[in-house]
């Protein structure tokens, strides 16, 4: 079969899409031995065993049949006490939450659910790989707007506004940010809801890190004045509660924008997986110990690797959250993608090259620090070594 | 206490291994500092020891044996249960010694190389002591989990090399 054959069984959505750039360094590093991995973009921690307890108990108890659309709501009604007790914004369990099969999936149905044919959404990069495409693929164009290291990779109300056209419908933010550990405080914030309200934006904000936050307190974009009703919160259990395999997020988001993504998600995937759903309700009844533990954790790692890169001379600003750090690797005169190749192939150190996420990421790498101290040891000693030929 | 001190504490509980240089960058300290607040540490009997946690089980001519004995003892006038804890407590063959409340008085572990060498030192010494009333001897089958960590194969690392 020719290649024209085959594209012509694909939708043009589909063949406009690329790969995701980690792909490929996925199949690069795996196919090598003794690799320190700085590229896994999740906790190093196993699921707490209290959750992971609840939900063989929930197997034993039979609860294997499928949930409401929405989520059980024993799970809504703890993501709702949980939003209100930690960000001080009140969402009713029975109509403003949505437990998701991932945040993923909750990004999926957001832009579905918001955008026609050639709408467009404004994306902070670098950013989460899945935003830009996912927005094509719901019909929309993505509008890259990129941040940098001299701002600390923060946006401000000036960059949005000067992207802003009439198809504009919303915008998507991240803080604290993957691939850049950066994360807003109050006041950048505030000029933000400003902009949207002058504007009639939607914002997607997607707070998924909102816990792992070291050095200021997380502000929900939604417990701004007035930005309730704009705002689609997005979250999950993968990250705080070291839950990625259990491929459960959720939403928050007025009434109307809700019961649309609900209808989305109820004919694309019915409902989360239950037994999934009985994890997640155990972790916000009891295990925000644990996410405190584990954040203490990735906050002495986070020292430890900023200090040490900026001892072997790889510039990096410090992250106030998630687990990444971001550094510049312009002065080596390689692209990241040579950079992360050749750190690979030579010193068998794996990171992700900046350009995969987008406007503002080339010239950097993200490295994880969510692996062990003896990793993180080893891999400034041999990034150090690295460094040296150039 | 500093919250630098507590954060040592709970690193090196883990780890006793951490280099000072390490620990200073993980704690965002000096290592002037972190020495000192080692120091002082050490000197207020806060951190005691230094010490490995050894499945000994895995070593050859080296699996020793260990027992828990439950004690029943007659306090006495003045000072209580220490008098009679620190008389016990002073035998090298005592790794741990706690009061408890319930059925009896005091929990002391022994290590030995053999059983009999533990039931020589629970009927000639700890029964001997005067206020001992009663002893109960429980050997240790296995050990699963000690001071927190699981002993056996531990989790490993499965995540995939790269991902988003
Ligand atoms: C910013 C951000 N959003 C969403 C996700 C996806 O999370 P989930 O596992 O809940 O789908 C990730 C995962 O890396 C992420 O970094």
């Amino acid at each position: 079969m020719t290649t024209k054959q085959v594209n012509k069984r694909l939708s043009k959505k589909v063949q406009s899409i690329q790969p995701s750039g980690i792909r490929r360094f996925f199949d690069l590093a795996s196919s090598m031995d003794n690799i320190i991995s700085l590229g896994v973009g999740e906790p190093d921690f196993v699921t707490p065993w209290n959750v992971r307890e609840a939900s063989i108990s929930s197997m034993e108890r039979g609860f294997t049949a499928y949930s409401a659309n929405a989520g059980i709501i024993e799970l809504r009604e703890a993501i709702s006490n949980y939003m209100t007790s930690r960000f001080s914004v009140d969402y009713d369990p029975e109509s403003e939450i949505l437990v998701t099969v991932g945040a993923s999936e909750a990004i999926d149905v957001g832009m579905r659910a918001i955008v026609d044919e050639g709408d467009e959404v404004i994306v902070v990069e670098p950013s989460f790989v899945s935003y830009a495409p996912l927005v094509s693929m719901a019909g929309g164009v993505p509008v890259a707007v990129g941040t940098n290291i001299d701002t600390d990779f923060k946006v401000t109300a000036a960059q949005i506004e000067a992207a802003i056209t009439d198809r504009t419908k919303a915008m998507m933010l991240c803080f604290p940010n993957n691939p850049t550990g950066s994360t807003m405080n109050q006041e950048e914030l505030k000029e933000i809801a400003e902009l949207a309200e002058r504007h009639d934006l939607l914002v997607f904000s997607d707070e998924i890190y909102a816990e792992l936050t070291y050095d200021e307190e997380h502000v929900a974009f939604s417990s701004l004045e007035g930005m309730k009703e704009r705002t689609v919160i997005i979250s999950g259990f993968s990250k705080a509660f070291a839950m990625t395999g259990w491929r459960l997020g959720f939403v928050c988001a007025p009434k109307d924008l809700l019961s649309a993504m609900l209808k989305i998600h109820q004919y694309s995937l019915m409902c989360a997986p239950t037994m999934a759903q009985y994890g997640a309700l155990e972790a916000l009844k009891t295990g925000m110990d644990d996410v405190y533990r584990m954040k203490q954790s990735y906050k002495q790692r986070r020292n430890y690797f900023v200090k040490s890169f900026s001892e072997i001379g790889l510039e990096c600003h410090t992250p106030g959250g998630a687990f990444y750090a971001f550094p510049s690797i312009e002065k080596t005169g390689l692209t990241s993608e040579q950079f992360a190749e050749k750190l690979l192939l030579e010193e068998r150190v794996a990171v992700v090259p900046g350009h995969v996420f987008g406007e503002g990421g080339e010239g950097h790498i993200r490295c994880s620090y969510a692996t062990s101290m003896e990793n993180l040891e080893q891999s400034v000693e041999r990034i150090g070594r690295f460094l040296k030929q150039f | 206490m500093e919250s630098k001190a507590i954060d040592i504490l709970h690193i090196i509980e883990e780890n006793g291994r951490v280099s000072i240089p390490t620990l200073a960058k993980m704690v965002d300290a000096s290592e002037e500092e972190v020495k000192g607040l080692l120091k002082k540490l050490e000197d207020d009997h806060i951190i005691l020891s230094y010490s490995a946690v050894i499945d000994w089980s895995k070593v050859d001519q080296n699996e020793g044996v260990t027992a828990m004995i439950d004690v029943k003892v007659t306090p006495q006038r003045g000072v209580g249960f220490d008098q009679v804890a620190e008389r016990i407590y002073r035998f090298p063959e005592v790794k741990a010694l706690y009061l408890m409340s319930g059925a009896y008085d005091l929990s002391v572990v022994i290590e030995g190389k053999t059983m009999s060498e533990i039931a020589r030192f629970v009927s000639e010494k700890l029964s001997t002591v005067d206020s001992v009333l009663s002893t109960t001897t429980h050997f240790q089958l296995k050990k699963y989990k000690h001071d927190g960590v699981v002993f056996g194969e531990g989790e490993e690392d499965r995540r995939i090399v790269v991902a988003p």
